[in-house]
């Protein structure tokens, strides 16, 4: 199994190394095609043998000896709770998104094809990369093909926006690399002999223990970059540019896969590697997606071009993951990835469904449809179930990931107020407004343009391509524990762990003399503030042990479980 | 036999110096340049093979301790030849293209080589001053290469006057270390008892003589002209083979003459490796000419590869070695297409906005430039990549957390001006009707190989990095 995960990942970069040599078009189209429907094909099985129960490892785990000689970077892949569906939905939209250019990418096919299957490798390895060093490769292999996707087939201003896109990315991307660098020295001296590590097990084990003011520059800047990705407001602005020029494909894998970086990361690295942290700074994140929420609704909503309009709701749903994520329950969590994989599949269709009117009608202005449902009803119905599974219409898969974040957040201790679900919640009738009136105005009413009376309905293959994701949407909406259940144990335990980590590093600094400001900004959370406290008065942290025995209980099965 | 033994460890000078006089004869006698082209090309491929056999050899000193060799030298042996056996391959080709394709240049360039190869090897300041000035002389002779052009004369002069300058600063530097410590010599200067004025001016001068080498802003200002004016390959071997020899002497006078002073000129180099970021950056973000380009980001690489000489630690010291390879190739390789596309229509071609829409033509030049340049930005799989991480690494380890930010926040600006060539390259149209043609075999093979070990050493650079750690003080 460890040789089909590694097969999976590496089987599109040699179908880009193929088409190299392939000069007929329709051929690049149908080897592209057969390349990623293997890679879904393959890919079943480890989601069919994945133990759903396992906590704590990673399952299909590769491990080799360090890369880098005297440095203990190693290619460290595996598959858990937190990547499992987002790796799915990888492998999943591949074809989908292959077969949607399939007639609207017309020059250079070859080069179009290979970028996608390098970003596909790219993709599936930062998902699947459990070295942080790793993952940082990968992620910058990402980068490179979505540069020239967008560069090369984008629209009119693509250059503006892929430079951008690029640019702004890096800029985060690279100061990380700075903290990189220090957290890996420092889990090097703490867990590893002295030898720098970025191993995700040692660098998330509770042996390893930062200082508040180290976690604080580490968060932020950890934090900098992935908001970047994501993006969390108030770093979003080259979003909507980077997707309005995108082709059709560049803006699916954008949504679909590359803004699930971010978010995939901040539950991956950026919540455990710096629990305190990411407790004292949740309200804060948490405050940002609720902006997102909002204010991506809100221009969403005065946006004539349909695509902008969809970038902009994407804002708005990437909110409600962020919020999701630090709630701190299992809650929270479990809707926040269930909603990145929701947001995948319908904003992937919106995109898709967008790139069909676009195609035939060479142009995304709301103004420029109307009565679009007479011509083609198979494409009303399609694009009615994205419409509506965006909303978060009960019984589609987007309520599913909404409801169990609002509910996460609203009981969130950490957040401690349940103003924060309130407004997000605002978010979803906004959602409703937005996209139903942008529903209505193509689709609905009195045809206006003459042109439009020529629009001929989806073909069998943009049908074909449709119908997986529909049926997906329904699924999820229908029996969402078919998909929670792969996160489920691995979530809990990880935010158990990041809590008791959060604790014990707590009693750890309470000693320090810390800043003024590093106090008051831990002081902030509620459980923290006891454990400061005791501290600081002169209870020694065994005393105190006594306190949260029930946590260091939690720990002690968590190793248990670990051996 | 000792005799013998001794002149082994310095094979490569050996095989060089004997090409570059024989290729001069050969010149002299039937001028005919692609006869010493392949000759050239021989003896840089043996004097190669030589130094990389070398690496995996004994370190010690022969010469009464006037050479060192194994280690970092050979190592540094193996940059020098790398750098030059691409250049000369690349040069026929090129050279015939644009005119100026005579046999002298083969013999200065072994000659240069030779040079370079003596100073990586030097373990006193004599032989170092030495192998600086052969260097030096070959290059300005090649920079003025193609006698009819203004700009390659003028890059010339420019070349020659601030090279004798900075060559001025270095001896006097030379001079007044060899008056505060008795001699010349690395280790007996890193012994030296009374630190007073003149031995402090002696270093800051040394300084300045190698920042002049290294083209450390702000002793840069030759960099652009000449490598703009130089002809193109000439210019890859410039900015790769000098470079590095000059990188490497640096290193082995830090570490092996003022290891004590550590605190001092590790403060200095802090300074001159942030303006060199800094500037170098900036004014390459504002050039139009491709090769202008690259030469402001050579500079900044040189500041990026000044971080590592500030942190000053052993792994410091080998990340540089290894960042010095990376750059090597990606360099050599970028001057080496920029050579390709300029000798289609002469050297208006460097102007960047000829280069639109080039890029689907020929694509896999097209690649490879894509290849060396996210190489040069620093992105990951590429060995440009692993260079960079790596002198961070050694600079974060040592606590110089504000310069490493400073370098990633200037390689994030250089984005922009690496993206450009890409940009124009792939996303423009092509207005002017370029039509490429097919590259030599030769030209094209050397490309490929250049990005295939760009790449290899990206995705495996356990390999090198191994090796490069079994260098131990006081070897280096």
């Amino acid at each position: 199994m460890e040789l089909l995960l590694n097969i999976v990942i590496y089987l599109p970069l040699f179908g880009a190394l193929l088409l190299l040599v392939i000069r007929q078009d329709d051929w690049v189209r149908w080897t592209s095609l057969l390349v990623t429907s293997a890679t879904f094909a393959l890919s079943i099985p480890l989601l069919l043998q994945f133990d759903i129960s396992a906590t704590g490892t990673a399952q299909y785990l590769t491990v080799t000896e360090p890369l880098l000689g005297d440095w203990d970077v190693k290619y460290m892949m595996g598959l858990d709770g937190l990547s499992m569906l987002l790796f799915m939905l990888t492998t999943f939209m591949a074809p989908i998104v292959v077969l949607s250019s399939w007639s609207s990418v017309k020059k250079h096919v070859a080069g179009f094809y290979s970028m996608l299957l390098i970003l596909q490798t790219g993709s599936l390895g930062v998902f699947a990369a459990l070295d942080l060093f790793m993952f940082y490769i990968f992620f910058e292999l990402t980068q490179i093909p979505m540069f020239f996707l967008i560069g090369i087939w984008g629209g009119e201003d693509r250059i503006y926006a892929t430079v951008k896109f690029f640019i702004y990315t890096l800029v985060g991307w690279l100061l990380m690399l700075v903290a990189l660098i220090y957290v890996g020295f420092a889990a090097g001296n703490m867990v590893n002999d002295g030898v720098f590590t970025t191993d995700w097990r040692l660098i998330t084990s509770p042996e390893f223990q930062l200082g508040l003011v180290e976690q604080t520059w580490l968060f932020l800047t950890f934090g900098f970059a992935f908001c970047i990705k994501v993006p969390i407001f108030p770093f979003h602005s080259w979003l909507p540019l980077a997707h309005t020029e995108a082709p059709t494909a560049g803006s699916v894998v954008l949504a679909a896969i590359a803004l699930k970086m971010g978010t995939y990361a901040i539950l991956r690295y950026l919540i455990p590697l710096f629990p305190n942290a990411a407790i004292a700074f949740a309200p804060m994140f948490a405050v940002l997606g609720v902006i997102g929420i909002i204010y991506g609704a809100l221009v969403a909503m005065v946006q004539k071009d349909v695509k902008k309009l969809v970038a902009y709701s994407s804002i708005s749903h990437l909110g409600f993951v962020v919020l999701g994520m630090f709630a701190f329950n299992t809650i929270g969590a479990q809707g926040a990835i269930i909603q990145m994989v929701n947001h995948g599949l319908s904003t992937g269709a919106l995109f898709i469904i967008v790139g069909m009117l676009y195609e035939r009608r060479h142009s995304r202005m709301i103004a420029d449809f109307g009565g679009v449902a007479k011509m083609m009803p198979v494409l009303t119905v399609m694009f009615m179930i994205a419409t509506l599974a965006s909303i978060g219409l009960p019984g589609l898969n987007g309520f599913v990931g909404e409801f169990l974040i609002l509910v996460g957040a609203f009981n969130s201790e950490v957040l401690g107020s349940s103003w924060y679900a309130v407004f997000a919640a605002l978010g979803v009738i906004l959602a409703a407004g937005y996209m139903l009136w942008m529903f209505q105005r193509v689709m609905f009413g009195p045809v206006t343009h003459e042109e439009n009376k020529k629009l001929t309905d989806i073909n069998a293959r943009e049908i074909g391509l449709l119908v997986p994701i529909m049926i997906l949407i329904v699924w999820i909406g229908i029996r969402p524990t078919d998909f929670t259940k792969y996160s489920e144990a691995q979530v809990t335990w990880m935010l158990e762990e990041t809590q008791a980590r959060a604790e014990a590093m707590a009693a750890n600094a309470a000693g320090d003399q810390l800043p003024a400001w590093a106090r008051k900004l831990y002081d902030v959370t509620p459980q923290l503030a006891t454990t400061l406290e005791t501290g600081i008065d002169g209870t020694s942290p065994s005393e105190h042990a006594g306190e949260t025995a029930g946590n260091d209980a939690n720990r002690n099965k968590i190793e248990d479980q670990r051996q | 036999m000792e005799s013998a033994n001794e002149l082994l460890t310095i094979s490569p000078l050996i095989i060089i110096g004997a090409a570059g006089l024989f290729v001069m004869m050969l010149d002299a006698f039937t001028g005919n340049a692609r006869l010493a082209y392949l000759f050239t090309m021989l003896f840089s491929t043996a004097a190669l093979a030589v130094a990389v056999s070398d690496l995996f050899g004994p370190m010690g000193e022969s010469f009464n301790g006037l050479i060192t060799y194994g280690g970092t030298a050979a190592f540094g042996m193996v940059l020098v030849m790398t750098g030059t056996l691409f250049s000369v391959t690349l040069s026929r080709d090129y050279l015939e293209k644009t005119g100026g394709h005579i046999a002298e240049v083969y013999s200065m360039i072994l000659f240069a080589a030779f040079g370079m190869l003596l100073l990586v090897a030097s373990n006193n300041l004599v032989t170092l001053f030495l192998g600086i000035e052969t260097m030096s002389i070959s290059l300005y002779v090649l920079a003025g290469l193609v006698k009819n052009q203004k700009k390659s004369v003028e890059a010339a002069l420019k070349y020659f006057l601030l090279g004798a300058f900075a060559t001025g600063f270095l001896l006097y530097g030379i001079a007044l270390l060899y008056g505060a410590s008795g001699s010349t010599f690395l280790v007996d200067i890193a012994a030296t008892e009374e630190k007073g004025m003149i031995y402090w001016a002696g270093v800051g001068l040394l300084l300045v003589g190698f920042f002049f080498k290294i083209s450390a802003v702000p002793f840069h200002m030759w960099t652009p002209d000449v490598y703009q004016g130089a002809p193109t390959t000439i210019t890859a071997f410039m900015a790769t083979a000098s470079k590095s020899a000059a990188f490497v002497a640096f290193i082995l006078v830090l570490s092996r003459a003022l290891p004590d002073a550590r605190a001092e000129w590790g403060d200095v180099i802090w300074v001159f490796a942030l303006l060199t970021m800094v500037i170098g950056n900036i004014l390459a973000l504002v050039q139009d000419n491709v090769k202008r380009m690259l030469a402001y980001s050579s500079i900044a690489h040189a500041g990026y590869i000044m971080i590592g000489l500030a942190a000053g630690t052993d792994a410091a010291y080998n990340a540089v070695l290894f960042y010095l390879f990376a750059y090597t190739l990606m360099n050599v390789g970028a001057f080496g297409i920029v050579a390709y596309y300029e000798w289609h229509k002469g050297y208006d071609m460097t102007d960047i906005n000829n280069y639109s829409g080039l890029g689907f033509q020929q694509p896999v030049m097209g690649i490879l430039m894509s290849v060396f340049l996210f190489s040069m930005v620093g992105i990951p799989p590429f060995a440009g990549f692993i260079g960079k991480y790596r002198v961070f690494a050694a600079a974060v380890d040592e606590g110089l957390i504000s310069l490493v930010v400073v370098g990633v926040l200037a390689s994030a600006a250089s984005v922009y001006y690496y993206l450009r060539v890409l940009v124009h390259l792939y996303m423009k149209e092509n207005e002017n009707g370029t039509v490429l043609t097919r590259p030599g075999t030769l030209y094209f093979s050397a490309l490929l190989i250049l990005g295939a070990l760009t790449i290899f050493f990206g995705v495996n650079p356990g390999i090198l990095t191994d090796l490069l750690g079994t260098f131990k003080a006081p070897h280096y």
